[in-house]
């Protein structure tokens, strides 16, 4: 089987996880060819982290079988070591040495000789723009600057398979910016990346092809377009700002769509996807609106989100509540009409 | 690719002889690194040079007057094997909270999915935790010879003594390490090492002599391994009967190495 996909740098099969009575993973698969970013995209424990933890060693898994730059990992688990690279969800740096010297310490452990471990860490923080913060310890960086040096430790060894476990989770919208631009830096250099997100719109920015992670299984996969396409087409949007009128507006929009409306009770937020039918659609939404007198506010017809791809999968949003760092809240609740998850998986596949 | 970053590529599998040296080598950087982070943080310096001499001034001249022992030289010779002994045992909290702090940051995650010698992050821990308390047994000595201790059993088992004190605060470094990984929460650890570590030492005859106890504590007090190990200390600073308290240590010793080391190894091979 490695050898029939002898060009992907990650392949899994039927990859299964439990923690007790919790079974993390239900059989996963992937294949990511060389050169690639995949997107491993779905909410908080829907299993991305564990499969990031048993493809870089750190976890065994129960069943199935994964191999990293044509290593297994549960035999040949050294030989994945030299070829991965691994950024986790916090700063894995020591705060109370400098940049440098973490990124020095890591080279050491690499088993480079000092001047050469002392050359990289300068080559490094000099890409990752720390050079001028290379002698303060890491406890006095921003928080970006933390996540920055946490991901040039990863690359100290030349990994040619990266990890980035929700690299951007927590971070102020500029820091999440520069760290984009990084990561598509190091795609330009040939690496292959694993990048786990529960951003939607970080996954169609960076990743080649999706995966959809849900309950421990791949829900769907593809790039982002392709998904977008199995929402449904155009999407017709407003804002009912009387929270009285929502259920009003969610029961008479419902004829123009081809599945049943959206409403997020807390911003009145309604959303309908309708096909084809593009404006002929936002036409009628107007008519009928006005018909029903419901006052809306921003009505418009867009192209399908990733959020929509979410929503139409799995029945419920991508983004938690409670996810930290300022960012717009997605969360949508009172989704009216919800299908059952066979449904969601159908449709998936 | 520059020239250092084709450099810091790895080769491909190396070996046996290599990977031993890895052993050797990896566990001194760790070594290395801890100790900077040590001297880096001063609460750490604190906790290690001052407090056990704040202890030392407590006991010799607030508690000491009003506790009797039968030994020549009275309690300060009494007390500063006992109160090294206790330090050693107290020392053991920084290898346990280092440890959950770096599994809960994710440090310990990173380093096991490097090629680095596996083993390496356990005994580097241990080294330089080893190496810090016997800089504390050092100042103690130092501080102990100011306020009047004398070693009075000669040179050679003075030594012994300090030998015994590194061995015996080592073997709680490693009960330290298990619980740190095993727990791996910072303030849980802390708490959970108060509840074993401080009825360790202070149920013992680090501080007082034990026939001064009721009888049911007596019992605990003479069979458990602090007051075996510093009862050893004290025959060697001071002279008095060593064999039969040095046995009963060294089974002692062996014991938390043989099952602490091992599921020190197993925690740090599950952590997550």
């Amino acid at each position: 089987m490695t050898r029939g996909n002898g060009d992907a740098a990650i392949l899994v099969e039927g990859l299964t996880k439990s923690f007790g009575t919790v079974q993390a993973l239900r059989g996963i698969d992937l294949s990511v060819p060389r050169g690639t970013v995949v997107g491993l995209l779905g909410p908080n424990g829907a299993g991305k982290t564990t499969a990031v933890r048993i493809l870089t060693t750190l976890l065994l898994p129960d069943g199935g079988r994964a191999v990293v730059d044509g290593y297994d990992v549960v035999r040949q688990a050294a030989a994945v070591r030299r070829s991965i690279g691994l950024a986790g969800q916090s700063a894995a740096i020591q705060e109370e040495l400098t940049g440098r010297e973490n990124l020095e310490l890591v080279g050491r452990l690499y088993h480079l000789r000092w001047p050469l471990a002392r050359s990289r860490a300068v080559e490094l923080l000099d890409q990752f723009g720390l050079l001028e913060a290379a002698e303060r310890p890491a406890k006095t960086y921003s928080g970006g600057m933390q996540r920055r040096l946490d991901l040039a430790a990863s690359l100290v060894g030349q990994p040619r398979v990266l990890f980035l476990d929700e690299p951007t989770t927590g971070l102020d919208p500029r820091s999440r910016l520069g760290m984009w631009d990084i990561i598509r830096s190091l795609v330009a250099d040939g690496t292959t990346i694993l990048l786990t997100t529960q951003y939607l719109d970080e996954a169609d920015e960076l990743a080649d092809q999706i995966v959809v992670v849900d309950h421990g299984l791949v829900i769907a996969a593809g790039t982002a377009e392709e998904l977008k396409s199995r929402a449904g087409g155009d999407v017709v949007e407003f804002t009912v700002p009387d929270r009285g009128r929502i259920a009003d507006a969610v029961a008479a929009i419902g004829v123009i769509g081809e599945g049943a409306p959206y409403a997020d009770a807390e911003t009145g937020v309604v959303s309908i996807g309708v096909g084809g039918r593009g404006s002929d659609a936002l036409v009628d939404a107007v008519r009928i609106l006005d018909g029903a007198g419901v006052v809306t506010r921003g009505l418009a017809l867009r192209r399908p989100s990733l959020d929509d791809v979410f929503l139409t999968l799995t029945g419920h949003a991508a983004e938690e509540e409670d996810q930290p760092g300022g960012r717009r809240r997605r969360r949508r609740g009172g989704r009216a009409g919800r299908p059952d998850r066979a449904d969601a998986v159908r449709a998936a596949s | 690719m520059t020239a250092a970053a084709a450099a810091a590529r790895i080769a491909d599998t190396p070996s046996l002889r290599v990977r031993a040296g890895w052993v050797v080598t990896d566990t001194l950087t760790i070594t290395r690194r801890n100790l900077i982070v040590w001297m880096r943080i001063p609460a750490y310096l604190m906790f290690t040079l001052f407090q056990p001499v704040i202890f030392v001034l407590l006991f010799r001249y607030v508690f000491g007057g009003a506790i009797h022992v039968g030994n020549q030289g009275g309690y300060v010779d009494f007390l500063m094997p006992g109160i090294i002994g206790q330090t050693a045992g107290f020392a053991s909290f920084a290898t346990a909270i280092a440890l959950a702090q770096e599994l809960k940051k994710g440090v310990i995650d990173r380093l096991r999915s490097m090629p680095m010698a596996r083993s390496a992050v356990l005994a580097g821990r241990l080294v330089a935790d080893t190496l810090r308390m016997f800089i504390t047994i050092c100042v103690l000595i130092a501080v102990g010879y100011a306020v009047g201790f004398r070693f009075s059993n000669g040179a050679l088992p003075a030594v012994e003594m300090v030998v015994l004190a590194t061995v015996f605060g080592l073997a709680i470094c490693c009960i330290s390490a298990w619980t740190g990984l095993a727990i791996g929460d910072e303030e849980t650890v802390q708490a959970f090492g108060l509840i074993w570590v401080f009825p360790l030492t202070f149920l013992s005859s680090a501080f007082v002599p034990i026939s001064t106890m009721p009888g049911w504590l007596q019992a605990f007090a003479k069979n458990q391994p602090v007051t075996n190990v510093i009862d050893t200390m004290r025959a060697l600073a001071i002279g008095g009967p060593v064999e039969t308290n040095l046995l009963k240590s060294l089974i002692w010793l062996a014991g938390i190495f043989l099952v602490f080391v091992p599921l020190a190894v197993r925690a740090y091979r599950r952590a997550s």
